[in-house]
């Protein structure tokens, strides 16, 4: 029996080579045949878990497609339609909500990984530039997606953020309108921005991750220690020519990220089925009022995603400056390997001044979040105020700091090695 | 501090600084606490029967099927057609007003809005808070005031249960109005306190409810896949163990 199905299965892997001989190669070069350092810790199970997140958004999204009607009259109604009468609708609606900000989660904690271990630096710029693209892919991808539901922060908070194009002298007027596709937002936009979220920014979001994993493939994975494992000694179990301190993709990474998947989604799945809204932040308490462009929100603010940007925004006094600084914040992030000067890749060989200052730059970050979720009294203004000064002073001196800072002697091998 | 257990708390303090958003973000100010439960299938009938009786005449729960409250609740379609639908409406049907929209804008300058969502926009604390916050406001036009929801349209129409609330004024301040400070109960009604809390509770947990009514099968389901991938995550990890051994 085994016989046969070995000689069947094996007939049909001679069939396809003859016809696709560049299929297994490809395979071999991207999954048994990639040497990743055999040293990854914690900090490198985020990559593949965007990846999964992503295959669960598509997934739930298509699903969600089914029975959502994307009309400013029947959009609310659609999801509650979804929530109450679709069998396992709520169920599918929660893993998508909840997926949009665990994308978030591991997409921020997968760059903090690059920062604090230099994976940026070269020869991986492009991989960084290519990741940064998905970034701002995914925020796009996010913010129209938000509106869909049609509730009432998805309707103002759509109008503000569209309102930021306004700051923009001359065209400003008229490309609001472009975007909007009317005067205010209604239903072309939430047509429009429906088109974007399902069919657009997917496909988008899909060729950009080919090509950042292609970047990386080139170029191999980089490591906990900053250890060139390429320049290293050659050779190891499974080829003379490979990293001594590679070891195949497949089987060895993709069983160690399995185990990661399974942890993962069990956080998910605590969210999902005891804390669906977390309380008010991945699904938002004004969003279960329809859509009503006379009832403005007390507080408008968007998802804690983009709350540090927005903290960022609000601290700036004038409106067109303010714009500027947030889309300054976000694509000063692309100069990350043209910024940092240091010898060494790994915080694991830094000194003290860059483990500070990367300290305080998440406990900047996070702090500009939740200062993005309150309502902005004068001491909280002023504190984002001094956040924003240290984010872009953060970079702007990093050339510096990275210089002047005192490394330790990066080992020749991966620290693990036997 | 080894490097590994320093990425590993490093790891830590980046998920333990994201928390504290979630609780900030969550918490309400000043609001007495409802204990509703949607555990509780008793007090979700009574809710129920409440909210159908002396809510449903004006606020409609247009997301809401009847057939499913009794699905929900543990009734029978003839128990809830019996009882519960004073519109004529069938089982099947979602729960509307029998008032006519230009009627109720005349009588209360607005239509009462659905309270389908109520509990997930407001939440069921503030329902219970505002239940039990109406007092006598000559002032007003149908003679009813909110201490929560200070200009609120609607009477107390738990009134005949509950009693007739007056406000208490603290100090007027030079040229400022006296501020609302505590209600006191002018009249009694025909429950004491403890059974007009309770009143309030089990319409609050209606409410919770039907804003939500997946979340009465939520909690079950997720035990049984946590479980699942509890047992997935550690065959993961044997798995992972036995293809590791041989890297050293």
């Amino acid at each position: 029996m085994s016989n046969m199905i070995s000689r069947v299965s094996n007939g049909v892997m001679d069939w396809v080579n003859a016809r696709a001989p560049g299929m297994m190669p490809a395979y071999r070069k991207h999954m048994t045949e990639y040497y990743a350092p055999k040293n990854f810790n914690l900090w490198y199970y985020f990559g593949s878990l965007a990846l999964l997140v992503l295959v669960n958004q598509i997934l739930t999204g298509i699903w969600l497609t089914m029975n959502y009607t994307p009309t400013a009259e029947g959009a609310f109604a659609s999801v509650e339609y979804i929530m109450r009468d679709v069998e396992w609708g709520w169920l599918i609606r929660y893993m998508h909500s909840t997926g949009a900000s665990a994308f978030f989660i591991v997409v921020y904690l997968h760059m903090f990984r690059g920062v604090i271990y230099g994976s940026y630096q070269k020869p991986r710029e492009l991989v960084w530039v290519i990741g940064m693209v998905i970034y701002l892919a995914l925020m796009a991808e996010a913010f129209m997606g938000y509106i869909l539901p049609w509730g009432n922060m998805s309707y103002h908070g759509a109008a503000v953020i569209i309102n930021l194009f306004g700051t923009i002298p001359w065209i400003g007027d008229d490309l609001t309108q472009w975007i909007r596709g009317d005067f205010v937002v209604g239903e072309a936009t939430l047509n429009r921005f429906f088109a974007l979220h399902v069919i657009a920014m997917p496909i988008v979001l899909l060729l950009l991750v080919v090509l950042h994993l292609g970047a990386l493939h080139e170029v191999g994975s980089n490591n906990p220690d900053g250890v060139d494992i390429k320049k290293g000694p050659k050779g190891n179990r499974w080829s003379d020519k490979a990293p001594a301190d590679g070891i195949p993709f497949h089987p060895y990474y993709t069983v160690k990220d399995l185990f990661g998947a399974g942890f993962f989604l069990m956080i998910m799945a605590f969210i999902i089925f005891f804390a669906p809204t977390l309380g008010g932040v991945f699904l938002e308490h004004d969003n279960f009022t329809p859509a009503n462009p006379l009832a403005t929100p007390e507080h408008i603010k968007p998802v804690w995603y983009f709350t540090p940007f927005y903290a960022m925004l609000r601290a700036i006094p004038s409106p067109i400056g303010g714009a500027i600084v947030m889309g300054a914040a976000t694509m000063i992030l692309f100069l990350f390997p043209w910024l940092d000067k240091s010898p060494v890749r790994s915080i694991r060989y830094r000194g003290l001044l860059s483990k500070v200052l990367i300290g305080l730059f998440v406990i900047a970050f996070v702090t500009l979040a939740w200062l993005g979720m309150q309502a902005g009294s004068t001491v909280q203004t002023w504190t984002a105020r001094i956040l924003t000064f240290y984010y872009f002073a953060f970079f702007i001196t990093m050339p510096i700091w990275t210089r002047i800072d005192a490394t330790k002697p990066v080992p020749e091998r991966v620290t693990t090695h036997d | 501090m080894t490097k590994r257990s320093l990425s590993t708390f490093l790891a830590t303090t980046f998920l333990a600084l994201l928390l504290p958003l979630t609780a900030m973000a969550s918490s309400e100010g000043g609001l007495e606490p409802s204990y509703a439960d949607i555990g509780n299938r008793a007090s979700l009938q009574r809710g129920a029967a409440l909210y159908m009786n002396y809510c449903a005449g004006c606020h409609s729960l247009q997301y809401q099927r009847y057939s499913r409250i009794a699905e929900d609740l543990g009734l029978s379609e003839e128990q809830v057609t019996a009882n519960l639908i004073f519109t004529g409406a069938k089982a099947g049907e979602t729960v509307k007003v029998a008032m006519d929209a230009g009627d109720a804008e005349a009588w209360f300058a607005k239509t009462p809005p659905d309270l389908s969502l109520e509990a997930r926009s407001r939440g069921e604390d503030w329902i219970f808070n505002y239940l039990k916050s109406f007092y006598i406001d000559e002032t007003r036009p149908l003679g009813w005031n909110n201490k929560l929801f200070p200009g609120a349209s609607m009477p107390n129409v738990l009134w005949e249960l509950q009693g007739i609330q007056r406000p208490v004024y603290g100090e007027a301040e030079h040229g400022a109005q006296p501020h609302l400070e505590s209600l006191e109960l002018a009249k009694p009604g025909t429950l004491d306190h403890e059974q007009f809390d309770r009143v309030a509770r089990d319409i609050s947990a209606f409410l919770l409810y039907v804003g939500e009514p997946a979340a009465m099968q939520r909690e079950s389901k997720g035990v049984w896949v946590i479980l699942f991938l509890a047992f997935f995550t550690f065959v993961a990890w044997l798995l992972k163990k036995e293809f590791w051994q041989d890297v050293h």
